[in-house]
């Protein structure tokens, strides 16, 4: 309350007091001016002070205050009533906003506290993630680790440096003291120290599998801690204490090829593990963590496979070496055998000739000398001579045509033949020398049976007369019994001779010869050596009775050759033995029997081109050659014309109607040549597809003969005398040729 | 039985005549021409062959004996000569042509002469041997064989 003071004191101790009243109100104005100002400055500021409504109001207080303290001052001296009014107006406003104001702080300064409380609780929150962070990110760099350590192994397939490479880097990655690897020994039983990171000593250590530390880790997958103090972490020699830090092991499985042969995997029992050490910093307090434990584990798996992989390729650089020696052996073994065989055609070529004539001289003057007059004991050293000689020659022909049957070079004289005059002949052939040994032959033929076939009489009559004379040689005593007969394909199929497949067909048969003998017989054993070369039943046989062995063994062959088969049966020794023999024959074309006035004789196995009808003209002055030339060519089927002079061929070609394919001149012929003749044919039919084809015959190997020959225009030359298969050959050659110029 | 003797005989004198080189690989070729349709082809060749030969022997004697001799005519009647033979693969009478023949380019008339004589000896003698053969074939074939049956 302000006394209303009307004295005017000069400056007495209450104006003093007032004084300082007054200036302190003054001053308190002014402050209370000021803090909205700066307040409303610094708010402006900062855009995010949510509390403007409640500036504003602190803002108005203060402002009110302060008008209050201002208005004060004038209240020391006197004042009018006005100023009394708005000194009471600024009161009671300041008193209103103050209350409400004191009102509003009671809500607002809790959140203002609050507000601390979480500004603490985030920033708590934030240090963690940052800690997280810092994890993950070690993590991450762990895991780029692996993933650059497996790809530094994979990429190599040296067992050595995945190993080192697999330590090193581990030992980087987890900053580990030791890193060590124990792989098993060959007996499998015990562990051996083969790799180490740090500490490279040369005395290997060995540690027994049966260790229980060592089964613990073999017995999971998962990297598990073991204890410092077990033999398996022992890799340094002992330096006073034993201060390392935490040890871990985990089992490597090592994949051999042959695990990747099974279908399914093996058990664990047989599988062999090596086992890697891993030792934290002794001076450290780190333990191992779960990512570390996890990231062992993996690496271990991708050693495991990157070891496999090394061991598959060491396994196949070996096979391959292995194959290549083998190759290298091969080679030289073929061109060994190459040589040999050249140098056995060599023999043979020169013992088919040099060989074959001289005794072919003797043979055959041995026999003339037979039939001199000779005293008996010239004529039995000449029978022995004979049959000596004979015997050779059987041996080099035998040998010779086993030699041949067995190169492929040996062909069938495939012709017709009388069958059962065959046989007849055989009968005959074999009853004299088996009469004398007492032996009964009797040759039962079926009734069905052709008179006539197709195939190598010859051939055939070889393997009957070897597998009679068999017989006939094996046995002391008793009957030898021949039957021949007509074979039906059904009853071929026989379990016995499971590779034999014959075909029924309409121009062949199956003939059937079994000849059963009550000799020595066979061991059931030695059957199938029987065919081979060379082999007798017994050393004994051979010594007893002789014979080189060969037989069977070319029977065999000529049997294959006629598409048949062969076999021996016997139930044992002194029981006998029957021979049976299968081969395929041709029947015979029925037209050739029935007319044998047909001029040209069509083939009934053409077995190559056919020139059936083919209409030839042969012009020779020579009576004989015009006959073999006709001869010649009528074998091969053709329609043979013969004129014996240039004159009359230009007459036959000059006829309407004629129509000859092919001209045989005769070069050297007395009034007009074959030249001549082939120059007037140029003329008179100038197109070539009208012209027959022209062949010279001649006598003379002169080059310029036959230079000449062509220049008149001949399609070929022949040489004089000229054998069947070469005419077959120009013929074919020429029907060839010429039908390619005439359809240009 | 017969046939077989036969046969034999039959073989024995064509490896004879092979080997003391009467006959070639040309008479080989005959044989393979000779078959059920033309079953005598070897021995009609031959019997042409023969009484060809025979007239070309005569008449190379004539003009051998004619002065002056004629020898271009010579060459042809020994180039008919020469070239009969090795049609039918004798060799012998084949080789003595072409000795014939070049006494004969050289007009060496004793040569000529001389050869004269050879071919005639050759051709005789092949004669006979054929004429045996021939009838050893048709004894074979009277007893029911076949010519060319085995050995």
């Amino acid at each position: 309350m302000d006394l209303c003071n009307c004295i005017d004191p000069p400056w007495s101790a209450d104006d003093l007091l007032m004084k300082y009243q007054y200036i302190s109100d003054f001053f308190i104005a002014l402050a209370y001016f000021s803090i909205p100002l700066e307040l409303i400055y610094f708010v402006k500021k900062s855009a995010v002070f949510p509390y403007r409504w409640v500036l504003v109001q602190f803002g108005a207080f203060i402002v009110l205050c302060g008008a209050t303290h201002l208005i004060n001052l004038w209240t020391f001296s006197m004042h009018s009533k006005t100023v009394a009014v708005v000194m009471t107006i600024a009161k009671v406003c300041t008193a209103v906003v103050s209350c409400a104001t004191a009102l509003m702080l009671v809500h607002i300064i809790p959140d203002l506290l609050s507000v601390k409380t979480r500004e603490l609780f985030l920033k708590n929150k934030a240090a963690e993630l940052d800690r997280e962070m810092g994890i993950i990110r070690t993590q991450e760099e762990t895991g780029r680790h692996v993933r650059m350590l497996t790809h530094e192994i994979r990429s190599t397939l040296d067992r050595h440096t995945i190993l080192n490479t697999t330590l090193v880097e581990l030992g980087r990655t987890l900053a580990l003291e030791e890193c060590a690897l124990w792989m098993p020994t060959r007996t499998g039983l015990e562990l051996q120290l083969s790799h180490v990171l740090c500490h490279q000593n040369h005395v290997p250590y060995t540690v027994t599998i049966k260790h229980p530390n060592v089964n613990q880790v073999f017995s999971t997958n998962r990297a598990i801690g073991i204890p410092p103090t077990s033999p398996i972490a022992m890799i340094r020699p002992r330096s006073g204490k034993i201060m390392t830090g935490d040890v871990v092991a985990v089992r490597v499985p090592l994949l051999h090829l042959s695990n990747f042969h099974m279908n399914d995997w093996p058990e664990p029992s047989k599988r062999q593990y090596a086992l890697m050490v891993l030792m934290l910093p002794s001076d450290s307090a780190r333990r191992w963590h779960l990512h570390e434990l996890e990231l062992v584990e993996v690496v271990a798996d991708q050693v495991a496979v990157a070891l496999s992989h090394a061991a598959i390729l060491e396994e196949s650089m070996r096979a391959r070496d292995l194959l290549m020696e083998q190759n290298v052996a091969l080679d030289l073994a073929r061109q060994e055998a190459e040589t040999a065989i050249r140098a056995r055609n060599d023999f043979l070529a020169v013992m088919n000739h040099e060989m074959r004539t001289p005794m072919h001289a003797i043979i055959a003057l041995s026999s003339l000398l037979q039939e001199t007059d000779l005293t008996p004991e010239q004529r039995s050293m000449v029978e022995t001579i004979l049959k000596s000689s004979n015997l050779l020659a059987t041996l080099m022909n035998d040998v010779l045509d086993l030699s041949r049957l067995e190169d492929g070079s040996l062909e069938l004289n495939i012709r017709k033949f009388n069958l059962l005059a065959m046989f007849r002949e055989v009968h005959n052939l074999v009853k004299p020398i088996a009469s004398v040994k007492r032996l009964s032959v009797s040759m039962t033929l079926a009734p069905d049976l052709p008179q006539y076939a197709v195939g190598d009489d010859k051939r055939l009559m070889q393997i009957v007369l070897n597998v009679v004379g068999n017989a006939v040689k094996f046995s002391r005593e008793g009957s030898i019994l021949v039957t021949a007969q007509l074979e039906r394909p059904e009853a071929l199929r026989d379990s016995r001779v499971p590779d034999f497949y014959p075909v029924q067909g309409d121009f062949h048969f199956y003939l059937r010869v079994q000849v059963k003998d009550s000799g020595l017989g066979i061991n059931p054993q030695d059957i199938p050596k029987l065919f081979n070369k060379f082999v007798q039943s017994d050393v004994m046989t051979t010594r007893n009775y002789g014979g080189t062995g060969l037989g069977l063994a070319i029977c065999k062959r000529f049997v294959n050759l006629m598409e048949g088969h062969i076999w021996l049966e016997s139930e044992g020794l002194g029981k006998g033995s029957t021979a049976i023999f299968i081969v395929k024959l041709g029947i015979p074309d029925p037209r050739n029997e029935l007319d044998h006035q047909i001029a040209f004789p069509i083939q009934s196995n053409s077995n190559h081109t056919d020139f059936s009808g083919l209409k030839v003209l042969v012009t020779d002055d020579n009576g004989v050659n015009r006959m073999v030339t006709r001869g010649l060519l009528a074998r091969l089927g053709c329609d043979v014309t013969v004129v014996s002079s240039g004159r009359e061929c230009l007459q036959a070609i000059s006829q309407a109607g004629q129509n000859f394919k092919v001209l045989f001149l005769d070069v050297c012929m007395p009034e007009m040549d074959g030249f001549a003749v082939a120059a007037h044919i140029q003329e008179m039919i100038p197109h070539q597809h009208e012209r027959p084809l022209l062949v010279a015959l001649t006598g003379s190997t002169d080059k310029a003969t036959r230079e000449n020959c062509f220049k008149v225009g001949m399609d070929d030359v022949l040489l004089k005398p000229v054998a069947l298969e070469k005419m077959r050959s120009v013929l074919a050659k020429l029907l060839e040729h010429g039908s390619q110029c005439k359809s240009r | 039985m017969a046939t077989v003797d036969l046969q034999q005989q039959h073989n024995n004198l064509i490896n004879f005549l092979y080997e003391e080189g009467f006959l070639d690989e040309q008479y080989t070729q005959l044989e393979q021409l000779q078959d059920e349709s033309s079953p005598r082809f070897v021995e009609e060749v031959l019997s042409l062959f023969f009484d060809d030969s025979l007239k070309l022997l005569h008449n190379i004697e004539t003009t051998l004996n004619k002065e002056p001799v004629d020898y271009r005519k010579l060459d042809a009647h020994l180039h008919h000569f020469k070239g009969s033979s090795s049609s039918v693969g004798a060799q012998r009478v084949k080789n003595v042509c072409i000795t014939f023949r070049a006494f004969c380019q050289e007009k060496k008339k004793n040569g000529c002469l001389q050869c004269l004589q050879q071919v005639k000896q050759e051709y005789y003698l092949l004669k006979n041997k054929f004429e045996d053969l021939f009838q050893i074939e048709r004894q074979i074939l009277r007893a029911g064989g076949t010519i060319g049956g085995t050995n």
